[in-house]
């Protein structure tokens, strides 16, 4: 283990000084060590980023700082944490009260779940200016509306008197950064902050921490696994690994020149945008799954004899097909019917219009009827743990759709799911294992191998390797090519990551409030993106290029504040497409229409 | 707001009216005949079967709950066969009673209940937690006339703290409500531990830790608001067991509610006082749960009565 140089801060003294911490977690094993002696300074109004892959300790870290370890499990088993002059480890719960969001602040993931959902905006607000004493309690109400204000949430007055469930995303990350700025604190930790957030909105908060660091000089402890944002944020970074550090240098060192090897493979398997090789053309192959005018549309009920009042347009009017070997990407944000249009090629959900899937018309099929189209059509989620069975074998779940089917029956099931387990890089003997006995990537491994089991043409892939770290990642979208180019398999890949999407599509679409912004070839729309829809979607994706200065993001022009909610007999209204050239369609945009 | 609550209060008849019928059914397939009950062991056949046709007995099955339907549209729930009074005043006389034991026992039970179950949760899987559970365990398996009367045994016959049994006093609620309470209190200590310990894991304390919050302010202002959330549609649920419980409860301690009211009457087959005192249990049971469902979004902000 090296001794890490500290370079930054201008040698002002270190607002945060780490020595050789580590902390151990209890297993029924005994005790595992999670973060193996690790050193590093903090300097007052610097970015420092721990990077790293699941596991790599970066999360237990800032607990650490925080004295917020799970207890009894984690404890902090050596080193010290300097906060100025004292010390954070030798510190009682009493004493730390006053550190925390007072000194140190975090802010954490999930936005939604770390607010209480009980209380007001305002309550949740107060309620840490009063317990620091920042200000009277009379005075508390304008602070909160100040600092709502200084997290640039519009409308902040009515945000005040809000719950957290009727903000989006964004804004409550927002909420939470404002509960977190409260006090002033010299020590921000960030622990990934916009990992749950669309990129566009990844990119405003983003900004906004950028813009608050400037303001108030605060420094930040930025915990990420996106080496795009570790790029755009940081100045120096630590990368972890297994709870020790691999690397620890400034940004653009560690980008221009990685030291060692784990470092290289980790920036090796970002995957960037526009470095993606070009794709043979698949213009005259067969079209194997073909839809015309596909609407979903869900009810909402409401009054005093439960009628519907109003309806969720979550797919309108969409039309497309994918050929044989070809991937076929959907991009866009969170609600903009993604993933409800790769349901609706399954039948899980009730549509309208026509989905043929090579050649069968789906449309007005029963369960029962569907069988044989599934076996054509097949779909592998996103969080591969919550969609297997924890009771049953992943042999059993590998083999139950062959059975269902009649593909196989005695023997041959075996074979074929030893056959299958080794096709997607497993050994045959894990089928008698239980779904909690593999990591992610293996178990997104058994649901495509799981998937695979009915010789499908068409897989359907949700968001499959959102939930992965980069290099398991980049491994699972291997074998999915590997897979499309031995058995000719088409893939409609859903995607909210644009980068994922430049290194699998052929053809992308871009969606947004269930109709279609943009379409055509991988290399027209994502390098040449014509609708400023398109256009902001790219702007806002971080680049793991610490080097190039960043641009600033598109305005809004042109994209309307919009919900997919209409009344009963209402429809939005329905936007056509024309043609640039060779397939590359895009949106009339209504600036540009008088 | 007042569209749904007249929704809900029309959907609360219709199912009090599926109820009238159910029983109807039941009591007219019983074999006991009220006639004979009436008339007496020595009375002749002629007898019993001119109270039949009195009673209006002999009228086929949709004759007779038509004629019972009608009456209760009018407030009329018939007269009882054996005590010469009108069911309605019957009840009324004995209403009061049981709605303040239930109430009593209702607040017994909350208060016994959430303070183990919190207790509990914050010392889990410590000796206190342990020996709570222990208590809770045995609060719901042991029967509630044991438990009645051993409280007699202990605290009215041995230490004289409380009467016997009886109606009037505050003392007279002690004992009762403790019976009929514990109970639930067993149910619910489980409930809000289990409910307690879910919302400690979640990411929300975490945050409130973060802030520098003490743990008396994070537990009360944090854990046991959203901790509570599941067991307020319970209340409404856990009338229809104190219905159950009161009927013993009431024949243990001797206490003048509807509960002796019913058990007398099933013992004797007085149907038009066994139909009246259902109805009005059903009614507290569609009630409890309505007021369980409007209750809640007042908690919850995420929940919309629509």
């Amino acid at each position: 283990m090296t001794e890490t140089r500290e370079t930054g801060g201008g040698g002002t003294r270190p607002l945060l000084t780490v020595r050789d911490l580590s902390v151990q977690v209890a297993t029924e094993a005994g005790a595992k060590t999670v973060l193996d002696r690790l050193s590093f300074d903090l300097t007052g109004g610097e970015t420092l980023a721990l990077a790293g892959e699941s596991g790599s300790g970066k999360s237990m870290t800032a607990l650490a700082i925080m004295g917020l370890l799970p207890k009894p499990m984690a404890r902090v088993s050596g080193g010290a944490i300097k906060l100025g002059e004292t010390d954070l480890t030798a510190m009682d719960e009493r004493g730390y009260r006053k550190i925390r969001s007072a000194r140190v602040a975090m802010i954490f993931q999930e936005p939604m779940t770390s607010l209480n959902p009980l209380m007001t905006v305002e309550r949740q607000l107060i309620e840490v200016l009063l317990e620091h004493e920042v200000c009277r309690r009379s005075e508390a109400p304008k602070q909160a509306l100040r600092l709502l204000k200084d997290v640039r949430l519009t409308e902040p007055e009515r945000r005040l008197k809000q719950y957290p469930h009727e903000l989006s995303g964004g804004m409550r990350q927002r909420v939470m950064i404002a509960i977190a700025l409260a006090c002033d604190p010299e020590i921000l930790i960030a622990d990934e902050p916009t990992t749950a957030l669309d990129v566009t909105v990844q990119a405003e908060i983003l900004d906004l921490i950028r813009t608050l660091q400037a303001e108030h000089g605060t420094a930040v402890l930025m915990i990420t696994h996106d080496m795009g944002v570790v790029a755009e944020m940081a100045d120096r970074v630590i990368v972890l690994r297994h709870g020790r550090q691999e690397e620890a240098a400034p940004v653009r060192e560690l980008f221009a020149a990685p030291q060692t090897d784990y470092a290289r493979t980790l920036l090796a398997a970002v995957p960037r945008l526009g470095s993606a090789p070009a794709r043979p053309q698949a213009e005259a192959r067969k079209k194997i799954v073909e839809v015309d005018d596909l609407s979903v549309r869900f009810d909402i009920t409401g009054g005093i004899l439960n009628r519907t009042i109003a309806r969720v347009h979550a797919v309108e009017n969409v039309s497309f097909h994918i050929r044989e070997r070809e991937t076929l990407a959907l991009v866009g944000e969170s609600g903009c019917g993604k993933s409800t249009i790769g349901k609706a090629l399954l039948g899980l959900v009730p549509w309208d219009g026509s989905i043929r899937v090579d050649g069968v018309q789906t449309r007005g099929r029963s369960r029962a009827m569907m069988h044989p189209v599934l076996r054509d059509i097949q779909m592998v989620f996103q969080d591969p743990g919550a969609s297997m069975d924890a009771r049953m074998t992943v042999g059993e779940q590998v083999i139950e759709p062959m059975r269902v089917h009649g593909l196989a029956r005695g023997s041959e099931l075996q074979d074929r799911a030893e056959w299958l387990f080794k096709r997607v890089g497993l050994s045959p003997d894990m089928l008698s294992r239980y779904p909690h006995e593999f990591s992610g990537g293996q178990r997104q491994r058994v649901c495509i191998a799981r998937a695979l089991s009915l010789s499908p043409k068409v897989i359907v892939a949700d968001e499959s390797v959102s939930a992965l770290d980069v290099s398991v990642q980049a491994q699972v979208l291997d074998l999915l090519q590997e897979l499309q180019e031995e058995d000719g398999l088409s893939y409609l890949f859903i995607s909210h990551d644009m980068a994922v999407i430049d290194r699998v599509a052929d053809r992308v679409m871009v969606m947004r409030l269930g109709q279609v912004m943009e379409e055509g070839p991988r290399d027209a729309v994502l390098r040449d993106p014509q609708h400023p829809y398109t256009k902001r979607l790219l702007a806002a994706v971080p680049v793991p290029d610490p080097t190039r200065s960043r641009p600033a993001m598109p305005d809004a022009a042109g994209i309307e504040e919009a919900s997919p909610i209409f009344p009963v007999g209402q429809s939005p209204q329905r936007i056509a497409l024309h043609d640039l050239r060779q397939g590359h369609r895009v949106a009339r945009v209504a600036a540009t229409t008088p | 707001m007042w569209g749904y609550l007249l929704r809900r209060l029309f959907e609360s008849a219709l199912i009090l009216l599926g109820i009238t019928f159910v029983t109807f059914i039941l009591l007219y397939l019983v074999p006991a005949d009220p006639a004979r009950q009436i008339a007496g062991r020595s009375a002749t056949a002629e007898t019993v079967a001119n109270i039949r046709d009195q009673l209006g007995l002999n009228d086929p099955l949709f004759v007779q709950y038509w004629r019972y339907l009608a009456g209760l549209f009018q407030g009329d729930m018939g007269r009882s066969y054996l005590q010469r009074a009108e069911v309605a005043s019957l009840i009324m006389a004995r209403l009061p009673a049981s709605l303040m034991l239930m109430v009593t026992a209702i607040v017994t039970e909350l208060i016994i209940g959430l303070t183990i179950g919190v207790v509990a949760a914050l010392r889990r899987n410590k000796p206190a937690d342990h020996s709570l559970m222990i208590f809770s365990f045995v609060a719901i398996s042991a029967p509630q006339f044991v438990i009645g009367i051993l409280l007699l045994y202990v605290f009215a016959v041995q230490l004289g703290w409380f009467p016997i049994g009886g109606y009037g006093t505050w003392a007279h609620f002690v004992l009762p409500s403790v019976t009929l309470g514990l109970l639930g209190a067993g149910w619910y200590s489980r409930m809000m531990r289990s409910s307690m310990i879910e919302v400690l894991n979640q990411d929300l304390v975490r945050t409130a830790r973060a802030k520098g919050l003490s743990k008396l302010r994070i537990v009360t202002r944090h854990v046991m608001p959203n901790a509570i959330l599941p067991i307020i549609a319970m209340i409404g649920i856990d009338i229809g067991l104190f219905m159950s419980g009161i009927v013993v409860v009431e024949s243990v301690f001797g206490w003048p509610g509807i509960g002796q009211l019913a058990w007398q009457a099933i013992q004797r087959v007085d149907i038009p006082v066994i139909m009246g005192v259902t109805m009005v249990s059903a009614t507290a049971i569609v009630l409890g749960n309505l007021l369980a469902d409007l209750v809640a979004p007042l908690i919850d902000p995420r929940i919309k009565t629509k």
